[in-house]
């Protein structure tokens, strides 16, 4: 089965797919219903995914609600993303024990099973490619982020229910699954039963769809997919106008905006953590009473006072400058650093911020005023 | 699948040089020697517990680990034609740094690098023929040692004068007298400045760029180092273009909260850099001169 | 009756006090009244210099931003007090930042229209410049006192 193959199964083929990802050894992870939300957890086949749920997102807003039909991806994407798997909120880098003259480091061992995950969104893989600039393509790859991803198996779900907050077709991350999957399945649901278009993305995944059951892929099912894609990206909750937004916003760093969305940022964080692009993390050292130091890495944000700690205070101490360092770095200097964008319209920061902060707004507001205020010196009020 | 590193002092390896395992994993380095500068500065001096010690570019940094307390971004203050242990000069600032001005001879210190860029100043680094003009402000004479010591030593016809002008608080913060005079008697207009005098100083009392003023290099192809306080760069970098020379031939070191050194953790972050990979050291001109007037950037 | 308010406000402004009537409607010419609220920054180290303030009301504190440690307040100045002197001189770019303490009234006078009569009128010019000596003399001294830091720690003087 060459790459670019397209076949179609059905739930019980997917069912049998997964099977046989368990049987080669993979650890696999899917999409599951955890405290009334979709999120990352074990999944031993298709009973495990989230059958009929369907998702309600607006800015600080996510309803999960549970209807008649068997689709198993009609919603778009839940708090959790696939960053957690590959590049874990904690890690241990390395135990260190001195002993007289000598010095011993031990490193973690690396998990024993390979990751596979069931069901990551277009807008999932094109984040992951993201991480793989930051930690895998610099000068220093991360070992440990490598190994894990590139033994990943990623079956990739693409989308036809995007939500009110996404904007994936502005960041042209999706709503189809271009690359960075093994195998890509587009659900359909409808005349012809429920079924998954399922293309070929790479000679590992040809393997293990061989082993499993499938048809003939027909017009009508190629034209299902077409359908459910161009439905998907008319239906587009929301736009970010990319063109020139780097330039603008760092054009635009004492824009009054800044001060306006900070007056409601609470600098809680929520939009980092939920981000499957933020990669910023603290490295502590700890010891314990038998003398053994122990190094960690945590994620961390740049939203945390601390964050930018130097000669005794923060250099960026009001939620302002801290909030236009998340979106300059996200949408204009990541590409300066990285050679992309930051952000892939997956819409997480905006359902899961508190306040419903929506970064297309801010955006928007400071393209409609570019270059409103002079830079950093206000010009009075003229009187008289 | 663990990885062990072991390492027992007199154990010999093949290379020659101790390589980490890992990126994340420091050598460990004995403190072979140590010298306390003044106030809250003392210098020590690193060797590997086994093996030579690491190459490196002048203007780098280490990320030293006191074991149990943690890691801080120390710029190698070695000069290229010192062998032996390598050369840190540490400022008392916080937990780190205070565990590294009080490690004893004897002592473990981890040793992570060198990282970041250099002050171009190595024959085929980017300083051309022309003049050197090296300004250092407090302890910023400490990453600019190296750079220091190789343009006073280069080799070649051709090459311009070198300026070395070092501005601290009071006559009792100065470092590195010895290398001061070894630079004048090597050939380098050695000014020194302090801002407030001391009983017995007898030299100039003033600001750096004051004494800057006085320097007769040609700023026509020139090409300036400069470290220190940050207030200080940024004065002192805008004096030199307005006396002429190439922005984009001054060099700057830029600061910022340093955790991982290999651009893994976002927080040394300054606008489009991170600062272990871009920097610290960088050109002047374009977007740094106006990073370095962006608040709470 | 704007100009003439503006030129009342120049006249009587300690730095010009006492300047001939055709020199203040000149000053006054390139001048206007302005308010600033208290934080806003009359002006900030880098951007052009293009403003002599003459401060009437409130106060004004003048910064030196480090990052970590945030402004660092160099001095602070009140009614009767000039700020910002930059325009004088190439490269005409301020060194520091000014910020209003509280609700600040001035007189603004625009850098570049006062160099030109300066340049057009050197008695003018002559008149501002042994003014702004003074002012510029009186700190340097008073700096220079500071700089001593005589309250500091008794260290071996």
């Amino acid at each position: 089965m060459p790459i670019g193959h397209v076949t179609v199964m059905d739930t019980e083929g997917l069912d049998a797919l997964i099977r046989v990802l368990a049987d080669l050894g993979y650890e696999t992870k899917g999409p599951v219903v955890r405290n009334g939300a979709i999120v990352p957890g074990p999944v031993a086949g298709v009973a495990d995914l989230p059958a009929g749920y369907h998702d309600e997102q607006a800015p600080g807003h996510y309803r999960l609600e549970h209807g008649d039909d068997d689709a198993l991806f009609a919603w778009a994407v839940g708090p959790g993303s696939w960053k957690a798997e590959v590049f874990p909120p904690t890690q241990d880098l390395w135990r260190a024990k001195a002993d007289g003259d000598e010095m011993t480091f031990t490193q973690p061992e690396p998990p024993a099973a390979p990751l596979a995950i069931i069901g990551a969104r277009p807008c999932e893989l094109a984040a992951l490619a993201v991480l793989d600039r930051v930690l895998m393509d610099g000068a220093v790859p991360d070992p440990r982020y490598v190994a894990r991803r590139e033994g990943a198996f990623m079956v990739s779900a693409e989308c036809g229910n995007p939500a009110a907050t996404c904007f994936c077709t502005s960041m042209g991350t999706g709503p189809g699954a271009e690359d960075g999957y093994d195998l890509a399945l587009s659900e359909l649901d409808e005349a012809g039963g429920h079924r998954f278009v399922v293309r070929v993305g790479t000679e590992r995944g040809a393997e293990v769809l061989a082993r499993v059951p499938t048809v003939a892929a027909t017009d009508a099912d190629l034209d299902g997919r077409s359908q459910m894609l161009s439905s998907a990206a008319g239906a587009m909750g929301r736009r970010l106008e990319t063109d020139g937004l780097p330039a603008l916003l760092l054009r635009n760093l004492e824009h009054p905006q800044w001060a306006r969305v900070a007056d409601r940022c609470l600098a809680c964080g929520n939009c980092t953590l939920v981000c499957p692009t933020c990669f910023c993390s603290d490295v502590r050292d700890t010891s314990d009473l038998t003398g053994e130091v122990l190094r960690q890495r945590t994620w961390a944000s740049c939203f945390d006072r601390d964050h930018s700690y130097l000669h005794g205070g923060s250099v960026r101490a009001s939620t302002s400058s801290r909030y236009r360092q998340w979106l300059t770095h996200k949408l204009a200097t990541w590409w300066d650093q990285f050679d992309s964008s930051g952000c892939v319209g997956c819409g997480r920061c905006i359902a899961w911020c508190p306040v419903g902060i929506d970064l297309t707004e801010e955006a928007a507001a400071i393209r409609a005023t570019d270059g409103a205020v002079r830079v950093a010196v206000t010009p009075g009020r003229r009187l008289a | 699948m663990t990885a062990d590193v072991t390492v027992a002092s007199g154990t010999e390896l093949t290379s020659g040089r101790l390589q980490p395992t890992s990126p994340v994993v420091p050598v460990p380095h004995r403190v072979v020697a140590r010298r306390h500068e003044t106030g809250d500065v003392t210098t020590l001096w690193l060797a590997p517990l086994t093996g030579e010690p690491m190459a490196f570019r002048c203007g780098q940094f280490n990320m030293l680990t006191a074991f149990g307390v943690g890691e801080a971004a120390i710029s190698v203050s070695s000069t290229q034609r010192e062998s032996g242990a390598l050369q840190h000069t540490v400022r008392d600032v916080g937990a780190v740094t205070h565990a590294l001005c009080h490690a004893q001879i004897g002592d473990i210190v981890g040793v992570r690098g060198p990282f970041g860029t250099d002050w171009g100043t190595a024959d085929d680094g980017a300083i051309e023929s022309g003049d050197v003009v090296v300004v250092a402000g407090g302890i910023g004479l400490a990453p600019l040692r190296g750079a220091a010591d190789e343009v006073v030593h280069r080799g070649g016809s051709g090459r311009g004068r070198v300026f070395v002008i070092v501005g601290a608080r009071e006559p009792g913060q100065i470092i590195f007298g010895e290398d001061l005079e070894a630079w004048a008697d090597a050939g380098a207009r050695v000014m020194v400045t302090v801002d407030v005098s001391q009983p017995g100083w007898k030299g100039h009392v003033g600001l750096v760029t004051a004494r800057l003023s006085e320097a007769d290099f040609d700023p026509v192809g020139a090409s300036a180092l400069v470290c220190g306080p940050e207030i200080m760069m940024r004065l002192t970098a805008r004096a030199l273009v307005d006396r002429g020379v190439d922005a984009s031939r001054i060099r700057v070191t830029l600061e910022r909260n340093m955790q991982c050194g290999v651009a893994w953790c976002g927080h040394c972050q300054l606008g489009p850099f991170l600062l272990c990979r871009d920097g610290p050291i960088v050109p002047y001109g374009g977007v740094v001169s106006h990073l370095l007037n962006e608040r709470e950037r | 009756m704007k100009k003439t308010s503006v030129a009342e406000l120049v006249s009587t402004h300690p730095l010009l006090a006492g300047l001939p009537g055709d020199a203040v409607d000149q000053v006054a010419g390139c001048a206007f009244n302005v308010a600033f609220g208290p934080g806003d920054l009359l002006l900030a180290e880098g951007e052009p210099a293009d403003t002599l303030f003459l401060l009437r009301r409130g106060r004004v504190a003048v910064e030196i931003n480090s990052p970590g440690r945030g402004p660092i307040v160099i001095e602070t100045v009140g009614p009767g007090a000039t700020v910002g002197w930059s325009w004088l001189f190439p490269p005409y770019r301020w060194h520091f930042d000014a910020r209003a303490l509280d609700t600040v009234g001035a007189i603004a006078v625009d850098g570049a229209c006062l160099r030109a009569k300066a340049d057009a009128d050197h008695a003018l010019a002559h008149m501002l410049l042994e003014r702004v000596a003074a002012v510029l003399l009186d700190r340097l001294q008073a700096t220079r006192v500071r700089v001593l830091d005589l309250y500091g720690v008794d260290r071996d003087r």
